[in-house]
């Protein structure tokens, strides 16, 4: 079971207490109702999937119900760092070269 | 005496505790501390069960947990039956009764074992081959016999009585092991204070020191030093000292899962103690002291009974005062098996002969063994041996070739050398490296953990200790321990186990059929890895799944490292480059009694239950689960069957009133300055100017346009909005509008609150409703012109707060009444005297199903499924047409969502009005096309409504509404059903009752 720092309870959490809600940094279009199908399929349906480091959402629903974003590395499983949702997508990952 | 193999001053059992069992029916006795192996040995009894896929007689090969064929059924009573029990590992009780398995009709006359000698026939891959045609025969002919013949043990056929439990566990060093390096470690740390769990899968701590005879440390003998740390240990309040613990997986951030055997060693565990204990521990750092374990060699019918292990057999007489037999050969690679043929020649056991397959081998326990008067051959292997059920010669031969001996011996003691135990660290997911002496030990690191003792490769005594003391100071250090002086044991005399060997040995292979077996468990041989290799396996993994070497629940303790030393030969590459097999987890077999713990049976899930539940259940009512709740289903009379029960509940709601539990309905109170924006955007409706005090029924899309849930919103206030989810969708509702609260939409300024279990829910429905509730309620006006159909008033109700709702689902006058959930029996109650004046029922949720169904009012997730538009469900009028953004509304107008064709929901009538169709039957256009039918839809509800007279149902069917009038069939297995297009709604299609 992996440990899941929650950036809003500021400790780390048995994954128990969280649950994954899909890719990150996907913006729902503010003029939503007026993009081509295109643009629809890709907000909508293409995720990234790669191997290696994803970002990604997460929800410590079973604390503080906040939803985070997350870096994760998809080969070993281990998070990477954890970010309050709204904050940019980290230039810098710690202990990831490249 | 208990056995007659029973040695006088050998051992450290007490022999006046005597402890009778049963093996196979006859009675025998052992001594209290005994294995059920040690006990068996003692009477001389070898023979313990038949293999797994030959049927061979086998015996003990070993004496811990690697053991591979002594598995026997041990059975307290009729439901207490566990199979597969390793006889090695099995405390002795008195009373204990055991069994052997994979035999019929006697362990020593088994019919099976003509597999043995139709073993061409089941050779490697031989499932594969030759059972793959034709694939029916798979499913009804060719697995239940290879599972009947095949297999190990019987699964027990009663419901397990014992009970488990479950402790979740955190520690700053956890050592795992209790071995001489495992104690030397935890005393380490415990010294600095730290809190450490040192776990021990044995009953004793000790490890190796059980048989090392030689062993001598801070002035006592091994095993008694041992005993002496462990004392300390558990005198410290810092410290957790496990045994009888095994740590079957080691899982992400130094999770391990164990295993603590609490009470099978009991005569009597009784009821207070569980079986068994699963600790989930988190640990800052993890000290692996996991020992090796020693391999055997692999030559001609090497699992005969009395065959194993020379450790094995030097374990059962220094620990437990057993000699294995009373004329012993020898054979081995390494110099260990020398001090078991010492300490049985010490303790009066003829020993035959010393066979070592190396040249002049050297050393002060080759001398010993030559000075106490031990033949030794060496450069000779032992090219097979005789007997069949149990050993009764070994045939000696120069390595090279040449003239043969044959030595008359009743147990031969085999050594190939030590295999360092990396299971745990190899699940941690370190990477194992190819040492010097040709050992697999740990390389890489993946986690806080460190190697320490003989699964480090490290040999010796004083080497270990040395190693594991330093290594358990760091540990406790970087957790967070105190700098201590320390305390290091001093060894004062040692014992090394020097290297092996590793694959076939002299006349097994490569070009011979003989059995040399590899792993016992799986009965694999030799010649089976070879020819995997012959077929074109290449990669260990594909030998490994081919032949079945190292996989189910040995997990190749004993076999792998022989299995890929044969590969890497057939294949000529090293064996770092034919590379190891991954460990799994769990390290030995772990019962799904530990696993699941106290969740089961009514604890397997949470039950929720309404606030009028005990009402209900007081009335007869019979329950249907709904998700975790317990929900009215219907309310029987006397003399009544559910169909006639629900006729009279549908029937009495319409013609005066009935009284529904509600309170399952989700929700969730939206409140704030933009809690109506927040709405527009969640729902299709427009919510902007609905007024205060009014209701609308919602509906909310995913953003691909599908229906995602429905229910009543009433608003209570400008800020404030009463939203009702359905009861499946209450949570994930909630979750879906906080993540677009919280992540999409964050400038709005608005709170979301739970409140499902805060109110309970009291539907009144009928054309009484009003005449039941108004005597009960203060403060509100209920008259149709102050509160007309959908709107929501707060006022009193038998004295407490009441969210009061006009609304309907079953298409009569109808309120819902809410109350805070602490009195909702109280106020169903009321309701009810008043209710009873009217003739009212209460209904159940089947009733609450039918009548509104003949409404045509559509239950989220059951006529929709996820690929459902509103206007598939003939709900277009609540879409906000000029509304410009909405969760959803992109979706809406994607071309497969706007295409002609698309499956809507339509009523149907039987042209036969008795026949009720069934939920999910499949609807055609033509009944005489040839199958496979072309399908144009589904049921997706259907019942008798007693109120219509005849059967109703909803489907979805494609171009639904442009059929309307036309006959489609539903064919079912005895006949085809004839039923016309409709409407949805069934009854009053004008919707007059409403304020009936
Ligand atoms: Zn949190």
């Amino acid at each position: 079971m992996l440990l899941i720092r929650c950036p809003y309870c500021e400790e780390e959490r048995p994954e128990l207490e969280f649950r994954n809600a899909g890719e990150a940094h996907i913006a729902r279009p503010t003029d939503i109702a007026a993009i081509s199908d295109d643009d629809f399929e890709k907000f909508f349906f293409i995720r990234a999937n790669p191997k290696g480091i994803i970002y990604e959402r997460w929800r410590h629903v079973h604390g503080c119900a906040r939803f985070f974003n997350a870096v994760r590395d998809t080969v070993s499983d281990k998070f990477v760092m954890t970010y309050k949702a709204g904050e940019p997508k980290p230039s810098k990952l710690p202990g990831v070269s490249k | 005496m208990s056995g007659a193999f029973r040695i006088g001053n050998a051992g450290r059992l007490t022999p006046a505790r005597t402890a009778r069992f049963t093996f196979d029916g006859k009675t025998y006795t052992g001594v209290e501390g005994d294995t059920l192996a040690s006990a068996l040995l003692a009477n001389g009894v070898h023979l313990v069960g038949r293999s797994f896929k030959y049927h061979r007689p086998r015996g003990f090969l070993s004496a811990g947990a690697e053991e591979p064929n002594a598995l026997v059924e041990i059975s307290r009573d009729s439901a207490r039956k566990t199979p597969n029990v390793r006889a090695t590992v099995q405390e002795l009780y008195d009373g204990l009764s055991a069994k052997s398995q994979n035999r019929w009709p006697s362990l020593s006359f088994d019919v099976g074992a003509v597999n043995d000698v139709a073993s061409p026939f089941f050779s490697a891959g031989f499932y594969y081959k030759t059972f793959m045609w034709p694939k029916s025969a798979w499913k009804n002919l060719y697995e239940p016999n290879i599972r009947s013949a095949a297999g190990l043990g019987v699964a027990p056929d009663q419901p397990d009585p014992d009970h488990y439990s479950s402790r979740f566990a955190h520690c700053d060093v956890l050592v795992l092991g209790g071995g001489a390096a495992g104690l030397a470690a935890a005393l380490a740390a415990a010294e600095t204070g730290v809190r450490v769990i040192v776990a021990d899968e044995q009953a004793e701590f000790g490890g190796a020191l059980r048989f090392e005879s030689g062993a001598r440390i801070e002035d006592q003998d091994g095993w008694a030093w041992a005993q002496d740390v462990v004392a300390r240990l558990k005198g410290m309040s810092n410290v957790r000292v496990l045994p009888r613990t095994t740590a079957f997986g080691y899982y992400a951030q130094n999770f391990v899962g164990m295993v603590e055997r609490v009470s099978d060693h009991l005569a009597d565990p009784g009821h207070d103690v569980p079986r068994e204990r699963l600790w989930q521990v988190r640990a800052k750092r993890v000290v692996l002291a996991t020992g090796a374990i020693e391999r055997h060699m692999v030559f001609a019918d090497n699992d005969r009974p009395g065959v194993m292990l020379a450790s094995a057999a030097r374990t059962y007489l220094n620990h437990y005062g057993v000699a294995v037999g009373r004329n012993v050969g020898v054979y081995t690679a390494n110099d260990s098996a020398y001090a078991a043929a010492i300490d049985l020649k010490k303790a009066g056991v003829n020993v035959a002969a010393i066979v070592d397959l190396r040249d002049n081998p050297s050393g002060s326990l080759i001398d010993q063994a030559r000075a106490a008067g031990i033949e030794i051959h060496d450069g000779r292997a032992v090219t097979r041996v005789g007997g069949k059920l149990r050993v009764s010669s070994m045939t000696v031969q120069p390595k090279n070739g040449g003239g043969e001996r044959t030595i008359a011996i009743d147990a031969l003691l085999m050594s190939a050398g030590w295999t360092p135990s990396v299971h745990l660290f190899s699940q941690s997911r370190g990477k194992v490296a190819f040492n010097d002496d040709k050992r697999f030990v740990p390389g890489t690191y993946a986690q806080d953990c460190v190697s320490v003792g003989a699964c480090n490769g490290t040999d010796g005594l004083a080497a270990s200790i040395d190693e594991a003391y330093a290594a358990g100071a760091k540990a406790a250090k970087e957790a967070g321990g105190k700098a201590t002086k320390g305390n290091k044991p001093k060894v004062d005399a040692d014992e090394i186990w020097s290297r092996g060997m590793l694959g076939s040995a002299p006349g097994a292979g490569p070009d011979t059929t003989v059995k040399a077996f590899v792993d016992f468990q799986n009965d694999v041989t030799a010649k089976d890895i070879r020819q995997a290799v012959r077929e074109g396996m290449r990669s260990i993994e594909h030998v490994k799944r081919f032949t079945t070497n190292g996989m189910a629940t040995d997990q190749g303790k004993t076999s792998n490292m022989h299995g890929l030393a044969i590969a890497a030969d057939m294949l000529g590459k090293s064996i770092p480059e034919v590379g190891l097999t991954t460990f799994r987890a769990p390290y030995t077999p772990v019962t799904f009694g530990a696993i699941i713990s106290h969740a089961r049976g009514p604890l397997f899930d949470p039950t929720r239950r309404t606030p009028m539940h005990g009402w209900a259940e007081k009335h007869g009512a019979v329950f249907e689960d709904v998700g975790q709740w317990k929900r009215a289903w219907y309310f029987p009379q006397a003399g009544e069957d559910m169909h006639a029960a629900v006729n009279r509940e549908c029937v009495a709601v319409r013609k005066t009133a009935g009284l529904f539990d509600a309170s399952t309905l989700g929700k969730i109170e939206v409140v704030g300055p933009d809690a109506a924006k927040f709405m527009e955007l969640l729902y299709t409706n427009p919510w902007e100017k609905l007024e205060v005090g009014r209701c609308r029924y919602g509906i909310m899309l995913r953003e691909d346009g599908f229906i995602y849930d429905d229910g009543v919103v009433g608003r209570l206030a400008a800020d404030r909005f009463h939203v009702t989810t359905t009861t499946g969708g209450a949570a994930r509702v909630m979750n879906h509008m906080e993540d677009y609260l919280q992540t999409e939409f964050p400038h709005l300024n608005v709170w979301l609150t739970s409140i499902s279990e805060q109110w309970a829910v009291i539907a009144v429905q009928g054309p009484k409703s009003r005449d039941i509730i108004a005597p009960l309620v203060e403060g509100i006006d209920m008259s149709d012109e102050a509160m007309p159909h959908m709107s929501v008033r707060e006022g009193k109700i038998c004295g407490v707060t009441t969210r009061l709702f006009r609304m309907s689902f079953t298409g009569d006058r109808g309120f819902e009444v809410n109350v805070p959930a602490d009195y909702g029996q109280a106020v169903w109650e009321a309701l009810w005297a008043e209710g009873r004046k009217h003739d009212a029922a209460a209904y159940g949720t089947e009733a609450m199903h039918v009548l509104r169904a003949e409404k045509g009012y559509i239950i989220v997730g059951q006529d929709t499924d996820g690929t459902v538009t509103p206007n598939d469900a003939g709900l277009d009028w609540a879409v906000g047409r000029k509304k410009t953004d909405f969760v959803g509304i992109r979706g809406l107008t994607r071309p497969d969502l706007v295409a002609k064709g698309r499956k809507q929901l339509v009523g149907l009538k039987t042209k036969d009005p008795k026949i009720v169709l069934e939920e999910g039957a499949q609807v055609v256009d033509n009944p005489n096309q040839p199958i496979p039918m072309k399908m144009i839809g589904h049921v997706t509800s259907s019942y008798w409504s007693e109120n219509c007279g005849r059967s109703i149902a909803l489907a979805l069917v494609a171009g639904g509404r442009d059929r309307m009038g036309e006959t489609l069939y539903v064919p079912m297995p005895d006949k085809v059903i004839e039923a016309e297009v409709t409407g949805m709604v069934f009854f009053d299609e004008k919707g007059e009752r409403l304020n009936g």
